[in-house]
């Protein structure tokens, strides 16, 4: 080891600064402990970074150690880059999910497309290159002039970033809901396709091996971001703006193209993203992979400004940045392949044979830890779980008593407004802003149930979705977690694909908060059920936690980003409906839950009762019955039934596709035993609404799985409405009607207020 | 007949262009490096889509100074077919080989979609496989896609039926609700005085397969082989 003395000009360390550093009591005994000495600065500001919750998972990670991650397809599990998973031909998928909520919250614009850019990254790191985006995003309700302001700020963000670097963003999901006023969640998946022989690792080898640290120059922005990331929001978040990066999507199609050269080159052995806590936390982790040591001068790292010290070039997020370790004498070949694309590339260390993690600024010495321990002692933790008893009575109140508003006598004045509540309404807004189709692949582009990418030089295509209801994961964790990886199932399963594997992104609270700490537990429990079943290990993902406000929490959101492959694609299918008389089947039970539902939030304003059960094992069933009827050929469309239950899920098939509109008939009179906004607007899980030329040919199959498969109705392409026969009356709603509550609602509240004096109008707000 | 790709850093539709003319139209294709002088002897010149060298300033503002633009001027000036799409579009306005100039879209946002757009004449080397009036279904995806030139300017165009597409509706009419980005007169493509550079913003390379949702941009690449060839 060597001597190691506090650097000149750099802070003394003290309780004070230490606190500042987010290390409480504990964890600095641990610091001082490993190093048998005070840390110097910069080591404390490393440990700082590296113990964050955003690098370390400390809060998570026995919980994470649960989910089941292995099947014979995963080629990648957890603690790379991003997941791979194997679709055959010699062809893998890599894709992963990852949060950008707190820099969001801040500022919009550059935190969205930074998080575009930091997911695209770690998946093109892996040797894969980007196929298509996905975001899922939570807002807080669209009346609100600063809800508006983030909305489109982080709209504009996303698709600015993704078009630029040219990949088309095809899918997601977005919801509007007072809990996530304060704290808007932006979640980005990246999905890429790749050889499975170029699939490359994270993990430094080779002593002698040099480091090399290439694309952008690095700069003083984004230093502590990932700690900043590891507390909560509040009216102080504003003054740590200088915090939040700013992205440049030209660089970063030059670092992709030059990356995916390096990676065939065979020039080098390990390529990393200097993403959160960038040169730390990318040089600790590929040697603690390889298990071997480094050593860094900072002074060799190209640098945007002069004078910054040894902390400031170790913890800054600046962007489109990679840090390559490259086989020896290999050097100049790596420099040539970045000066073809413009982009510098510099020796800054290398891989040592001594079991140490040391930082120099010349020849002085400036950190030093043993081993990989600065990445391996991070504590974990187990805080007590416990719910809040607030929402156990939540979950527990009789929902039934709710008496319906005079309005609902007219259950077409019901479906209307379902539509137009903006967590259901189409995102056309939204998903219009972003080029979905560059790259030629897109067979189903946003709107759908899952997006479908064809995979180039063979029959099959790959189906991506996220999915999360909050709602049900707030009331009941257990049962939203199930939830939300089985509706993301569905999704993928309505296109003709069988669920292959997911990435999650959990977004939650405070863990220290005894009743956020239970959501988490639980919530996670309830995947890893679900995942079981359905045979989709979970291949990697992100854990953002402190989501919270002034106002308090957001809603639990473990977001599932699901991967599906289709065989063939003789079997894609698509969720309107297509032919004239065609047979309307629901598959599944009527069961009429109405607990957590869309229907109680928009129409009662209400977030109440238990949501609806989720039998896992049953899901499967089902899944595998929608998928066997593809293969038969009997499927028209496919439409998974969710948010505002089997009505709205009608009206979607008749006219959520602007190009494929119909009316249909459907009769529910077999029902009447059930109160009809039960029947209507319940979201009873496991179902799916089919249409098919052949019904008897897929209630045989239905049968012989034991799910329930009813007509009940029949397609009318030229008709103007969508019918459906109650036992004591009828919904009929105008196609013009439905037309305008579903693709006027956003654009529509969008227009009130010009988006940028929306912000201008909420900047005096906040300022007063 | 050979097609020569030009790729600068940004260019994101390059390999899109590439495959619709190598797989759909089983011709040879070749990428052309922004940094290089040498068109390879291709017979066809396409600029694609993209962000060339990130468009931070204006679209295609420096791609008109890339070496590769200087050859690209001298083989439009030598009267042989180019053709512009989307980015590429914005560059020959900026390299002045087209009349005009692509501003920031009305609406201020980027626009994704699948629009369509009616051939307003059908006797040009990109276009004669088409019926006059026809309607195609092709994707547009830009910020910068609103066509301005002035009054005078637009009135020689259409005189010398140099407007080759407009943003129409399903009617074929050219309402204001079918112009996505608030382009003069619906205009989405023109052509050069002497009718060998096409510059359109809707991609006819992303609509060449029915599985994407139209094949009918296969017959503008069909169009230039059927000319040149004869």
């Amino acid at each position: 080891m060597s001597v190691v003395a506090p650097r000149a000009g750099d802070p003394v360390i003290t309780p004070a600064l230490v606190a500042e550093h987010g290390l409480n009591d504990e964890e600095y005994r641990r610091l001082v402990g490993m190093l048998g000495r005070t840390p110097t600065f910069t080591e404390l500001g490393i440990i700082s970074a590296l113990w964050s919750e955003h690098c370390s998972y400390k809060h998570s990670r026995p919980l994470l150690k649960t989910l089941p991650t292995t099947a014979p397809w995963v080629l990648q599990g957890p603690g790379e880059n991003a997941g791979v998973i194997s679709i055959g031909d010699g062809l893998a998928v890599a894709f992963k999910i990852e949060s950008h909520n707190h820099p969001s919250a801040v500022e919009p614009y550059q935190g969205a497309a930074t998080g575009v850019g930091g997911i695209l990254r770690d998946v093109f790191t892996m040797g894969a290159r980007p196929i298509a985006m996905l975001n899922s995003l939570r807002f807080g309700s669209l009346d609100r002039p600063r809800v508006r302001y983030l909305f489109s700020g982080v709209v504009k963000g996303i698709g600015d970033y993704g078009n630029c670097v040219g990949i088309p963003t095809v899918a997601g999901e977005i919801v509007f809901d007072d809990a996530y006023e304060g704290n808007p969640l932006v979640n980005a998946m990246c999905v890429g396709l790749m050889h499975e022989d170029d699939l490359i690792r994270a993990k430094a080898e080779g002593v002698g091996n040099p480091i090399i640290a290439v694309g952008a120059r690095t700069g003083r922005d984004g230093i502590h971001g990932a700690s900043f990331a590891s507390e909560d929001l509040s009216a102080a978040s504003d003054a740590k703006r200088p915090r939040i990066q700013v992205g440049d999507p030209f660089t970063e199609k030059l670092l992709l193209e030059a990356s995916l050269e390096l990676i065939k080159s065979d020039h080098i052995v390990a390529i990393q993203d200097m993403g959160a806590a960038g040169l730390t936390s990318s040089s600790a982790e590929m040697a603690e992979r390889g298990d071997v040591g480094v050593t860094i001068d900072v002074t060799k790292v190209p640098t945007r400004e002069k004078g910054m010290t040894p902390y400031e070039i170790l913890l800054s997020e600046s962007q489109e940045r990679m840090l390559v370790v490259a086989k020896k004498g290999h050097e100049t070949a790596v420099g040539d392949i970045l000066a073809k694309w413009d982009l510098t590339a510099a020796v800054i260390g290398e891989v040592i044979g001594e079991q140490v993690y040391r930082v120099t600024e010349g020849a002085t010495v400036v950190a030093e830890f043993p081993g990989s321990r600065l990445v391996t002692d991070c504590p974990s933790y187990s805080p007590e779980a416990r719910e809040a008893p607030a929402i156990a009575e939540l979950r527990l109140a009789d929902i039934s008593a709710i008496p319906e508003r005079p309005e609902e006598r007219n259950p077409s004045w019901t479906l209307e407004q379902l539509l137009s509540a903006p967590t259901i309404a189409s995102k056309a807004w939204a998903y219009r802003q972003f080029d979905s189709t560059v790259r030629t692949n897109t067979v189903i582009g946003p709107g759908g149930d899952a997006a479908v990418l064809r995979i180039r030089g063979t029959d099959k295509a790959i189906a991506v979705k996220t999915d999360c209801n909050g709602r049900y994961v707030y009331l009941d964790p257990r049962v939203g977690g199930r939830i939300a990886v089985a509706e993301a199932a569905r999704n993928v399963a309505c296109t003709g694909a069988r669920p292959m594997a997911i990435t999650n992104c959990l977004n939650f609270g405070n863990p220290t908060r005894p009743e956020v700490f239970f959501q988490l537990k639980e919530a996670i429990a309830g995947m890893g059920e679900a995942c079981r079943a359905l045979g989709t290990p979970v291949t990697g993902g992100n854990v953002s936690l402190y989501n919270e406000s002034p106002a308090g929490a957001v809603y639990p959101t473990p977001v599932v980003g699901m991967v599906g492959l289709i065989e063939s694609l003789a079997h894609v299918t698509r969720a309107a409906f297509r032919a004239d008389g065609d047979t309307i089947l629901l598959l599944g039970e009527m069961g009429g839950e109405l607990g957590g539902s869309e229907y109680l939030s928009t129409i009662h304003g209400l977030v109440l009762g238990a949501p609806p059960a989720c039998d896992v094992e049953r899901e499967k069933v089902t899944i595998d019955v929608v998928l066997e009827a593809i293969r038969q050929g009997v499927v028209s469309s496919a439409h998974d039934c969710s948010d505002g239950g089997i009505a709205v899920a009608l009206a979607e098939c008749c006219i959520a596709d602007a190009e494929a509109e119909s009316g249909a008939d459907a009769d529910f009179s077999q029902w009447a035993h059930l109160r009809n906004r039960d029947l209507l607007f319940g979201e009873t899980q496991g179902r799916f609404v089919l249409s098919s030329s052949a019904p008897g040919r897929v209630e045989a199959i239905a049968r012989r799985a034991g799910i329930p498969c009813a007509r009940i109705g029949v397609v009318r392409l030229n008709s103007s409405t969508l019918d459906i026969s109650l036992g004591d009356g009828l919904l009929r709603a105008e196609r013009g009607m439905m037309r305008r509550a579903y693709h006027g609602s956003i654009p529509g509240i969008m227009s009130r207020t010009p988006q940028h004096s929306a912000a201008a109008e909420d900047a005096r707000v906040s300022a007063h | 007949m050979k097609f020569g790709i030009v790729t600068f850093p940004g260019s994101n539709c390059d390999y899109d262009a590439f495959h619709a003319v190598t797989e759909i139209l089983g011709e040879q294709a070749v990428y052309l490096w922004h940094k290089d002088h040498d068109l390879q002897n291709a017979d066809v010149i396409v600029l694609p889509g993209g962000f060339s060298y990130g468009d931070y300033l204006r679209a295609g503002a420096i791609a008109r100074f890339s070496p590769i633009m200087q050859e690209v001027a001298a083989h439009a000036k030598a009267g042989a077919p180019v053709l512009g799409v989307c980015n590429g579009f914005q560059i020959l306005c900026e390299a002045q080989l087209l009349p005009g100039a692509l501003m920031r879209n009305a609406a201020l946002q980027f626009v994704s979609a699948a629009v369509r757009i009616r051939v307003e004449n059908a006797d040009t080397l990109f276009t004669n496989l088409y019926q006059p009036g026809e309607l195609l279904r092709i994707p547009v995806a830009h910020g910068d896609g609103r066509y301005f030139a002035p009054p005078a300017a637009l009135d020689a165009l259409e005189a010398e039926g140099r407007v080759i597409f407009r943003y129409a509706d399903a009617g074929g009419r050219t309402s204001a609700d079918a112009n996505p980005n608030g382009s003069e007169r619906n205009i989405a493509g023109i052509i050069s005085e002497h009718g060998n550079v096409l510059g359109m913003m809707p991609h006819p390379e992303r609509a060449c397969s029915l599985l994407l949702g139209s094949d009918d941009g296969v017959r503008l690449l069909e169009s230039i082989l059927s000319r040149v060839a004869a």
